[in-house]
């Protein structure tokens, strides 16, 4: 609690003190007061409780008449309570207890609603606890704590085990884990050593390193992020605009219904029916109108749970750059993947090696050595499963065939290696591979040795991921992909997706997007883009939603997308969705309860069925459970 | 030009309530009020001094809801 909110729990408290014992004084009644005396006595100890629960409001309350604000909120509140004391003398009921309670209660709401934002407020930035204190910086061989800010690009930096990395840059010296769960969600720790590239924001856990700092503070991935988070709530959705213009339109016209409600049907009961006006009663009716006017509950609960659910899929990783991408997320239908890199590891590997006629190893040795001096990715691959350095020394005589292959002498053999072609062009007798991906045949001294299958890996939660989107509520699912036709299919057929386009240039996957937009059943149903953020900017800005994956780090990414995904667990598209749905579920949850209680409380309070107690228990009860419920949108981790 | 401010506001429709007030203020050409984050962003048009819109943002805040704040 700060400063102000203890103030007001005292005063509460002190409130309800008085009110419990004027109340056993006035039943007891001691000194047998009656008459005139009874009515001015009570009624100063009763206006004294009023006073000091109520002075601010009444002080607001004056404040918004020199305003000229006839729709204050406090104004009302004032009115009401004042309206209903007055009555009370009037009718001679003695009965102030109830212009007290409505202060009261209202002043209960109000601390409450202070207490439960304050506090939801700081259990998500809590969530959201990266941003580095200090960076620590040799000066003259001692270490110094430096304000991350005053670091410049080039200073090496110490980070000590348990310390946050302040700011990004490259490891000069040490190697040690990193425990990453407060920007991806991911409770694996990660390896780094020399020579890697370091994010902030992540937490050194077990040595010291020593970092050569490559972005400035401002520029770093945690500035970034923190930014992007807390600008998010400020894009506003739909509902909040239609909350604040409903919230516009609402108070004025309860305040003028309350009006024709005191003023109409007494003087129609006079006018025309002949009966008494009952003055006292349709006015009492219409002060219970006030007190359901204030459209706090409405207000408070949508920023709120918008927040909250922000917050939460941040914490698992999920970046959602604003209210409004959230709740069109909620309404996806169709997700569009890129695949080389969303659902494939974008890595070539070797993936298979047969009709081998010699050990595995030697044969992966021998198309290495022999494709070592091409920089072509499957050369890389080669190198990388044949895992050894290189000696170029034992290859000589390198000729390369273009569209074929290469051949050249290995250890003094003859070895070659390349496409079917390149086998048929020496007349070498060999199988044609059923195996997608690329087939590299290969014949050491002109017979044939085997071939080797490289292929793009799927990742390992991809299958799992298309299944859970199907079960969240996605119609259709398409792929996207530059690559070959078969290829396509067949990671497309494995994977379950709905419809698959390949052999795309990146200006096709527009179109392709643009196509699936217009053939979209109805505005609602929103199309989602997801791809790594590497050159598929335009797509991410043409969809509805666009989500980049894996994009710890990388700008370009986290400036084009809508929701940005932190690693590249593919799991986490259907999370995301999931997550949005719950906190929009929340949201209507929250609009509907406050609707239907506020005007169901008119309708009973016209027909003078509501008492001020309803109406206060619509006004402050609705706030409460409204708040309460969007609290919910933060629990998101077992989703 | 677009600027950031700390404020403190204790209810959600009075941040609404200021917002709508400082987007009539002249010399802004946006603003955006979040409650969550207790922050106000202005849009400034084109020529205005910020400092001198920004007194006027608050003596029109004030109006509308006596108990804000804007740290400027």
């Amino acid at each position: 609690m700060n400063r102000k909110q203890k103030k007001m729990f005292i005063r509460i408290c002190i409130a309800i003190v008085m009110l419990v014992l004027v109340n056993i004084v006035k039943k007891i009644n001691p000194f047998g007061l009656d008459g005139v005396a009874y009515l001015v006595v009570y009624g100063i100890l009763y206006a004294a409780i009023y006073v000091e629960i109520g002075y601010d409001i009444l002080r607001k309350a004056f404040k918004g008449i020199i305003n000229r604000r006839p729709f204050d909120e406090c104004f009302l509140m004032a009115f009401a309570t004042i309206g209903a004391y007055a009555i009370a003398i009037y009718e001679r009921t003695g009965d102030y207890n109830e212009a007290i309670a409505v202060l009261l209660f209202y002043q209960i709401g109000e601390f409450f609603q202070s207490y439960a934002v304050g506090k939801s407020r700081k259990n998500i930035s809590e969530l959201m606890d990266i941003r580095p204190d200090y960076a620590n910086v040799e000066v003259d061989g001692q270490l110094e704590q430096v304000d991350p800010d005053e670091v410049e690009i080039g200073t090496i930096i110490t980070v000590q085990p348990g310390e946050k990395v302040p700011i990004d840059g490259i490891v000069t010296e040490g190697s040690s884990s990193l425990n990453t769960s407060a920007l991806t969600g991911e409770s694996v720790p990660r390896e780094v050593r020399e020579g890697d590239e370091i994010i902030s924001g992540c937490i050194n856990m077990t040595g010291v390193l020593r970092i050569q700092t490559t972005k400035e503070f401002g520029e770093s991935t945690v500035s970034k992020i923190l930014e992007l988070v807390e600008n998010a709530s400020s894009r506003k959705s739909k509902s909040e605009e239609f909350i604040s213009k409903f919230a516009r339109v609402y108070t004025p016209a309860v305040v003028y219904s309350a009006l024709a409600l005191a003023i109409l049907p007494p003087v129609f009961r006079m006018l025309i029916l002949g009966q008494p006006a009952m003055w006292s009663n349709w006015i009492y009716r219409a002060l219970t109108f006030l007190v359901i006017s204030c459209p706090c509950a409405l207000v408070i609960s949508i920023p709120l749970s918008f927040f909250a659910g922000i917050g939460g899929a941040s914490h698992e990783g999920i970046l959602i750059k604003g209210s409004n991408y959230l709740e069109t997320l909620s309404q996806a239908k169709t997700v569009v993947f890129d695949k080389t890199g969303t659902l494939t590891q974008g890595v070539f590997e070797v993936t298979g090696v047969h009709d081998n006629t010699m050990e595995e190893e030697k044969l992966i040795e021998y198309a290495a050595l022999v494709e070592c001096f091409s920089s072509h990715p499957i050369s890389k691959s080669l190198q990388k499963a044949y895992g050894k350095e290189i000696d170029r020394n034992r290859v000589s005589d390198i000729e390369e065939i273009s569209g074929h292959g290469v051949c050249g002498k290995v250890d003094g053999h003859q070895v070659a290696a390349g496409n079917i072609k390149l086998m048929r062009k020496l007349n070498i007798q060999c199988n044609d591979c059923d195996s997608t991906g690329t087939i590299i045949h290969i014949a050491v001294d002109g017979t044939y040795a085997g071939h080797v299958v490289i292929s793009d890996v799927v990742k390992p939660n991809s299958k799992q991921a298309i299944a859970q989107l199907k079960n969240s509520g996605v119609e259709k699912t398409v792929m996207l992909t530059g690559d070959a036709k078969r290829v396509a299919e067949k990671v497309a057929s494995e994977l379950g997706v709905d419809e698959v386009h390949s052999e795309l240039l990146p200006a096709d996957k527009v179109s392709q997007v643009e196509r699936l937009l217009s053939e979209k059943g109805s505005e609602k149903d929103k199309l989602v883009f997801v791809g790594d953020g590497i050159n598929d900017a335009p797509v991410l800005t043409r969809a509805d939603i666009g989500i980049a994956m894996g994009a710890m780090g990388s700008d370009a990414a986290i400036e084009a997308a809508d929701v940005v995904l932190m690693d590249d667990d593919p799991l986490k598209i259907a999370k995301a969705i999931r997550i949005s749905r719950k906190c929009i579920g929340i949201v209507y949850q929250n609009i509907a309860i406050a609707l239907v209680i506020k005007f169901g409380c008119l309708i009973l309070g016209a027909f003078g069925i509501a008492n001020m107690w309803a109406a206060i228990f619509a006004d402050v009860g609705v706030m409460i459970i409204a708040v309460l419920n969007a609290i919910r949108a933060l629990m998101v981790k077992n989703l | 030009m677009k600027k950031t401010y700390k404020i403190e506001v204790d209810c959600a429709n009075c941040a609404n309530l200021m917002e709508e007030t400082t987007k009539k203020v002249a010399g802004v050409a946006g603003a955006t009020v979040n409650f969550m984050t207790q922050k106000m962003s202005v849009e400034f048009a084109e020529g205005a001094d910020p400092k001198a819109v920004m007194q006027a943002v608050l003596k029109a805040c004030k109006k509308v809801e006596p108990d804000c704040e804007i740290e400027l």
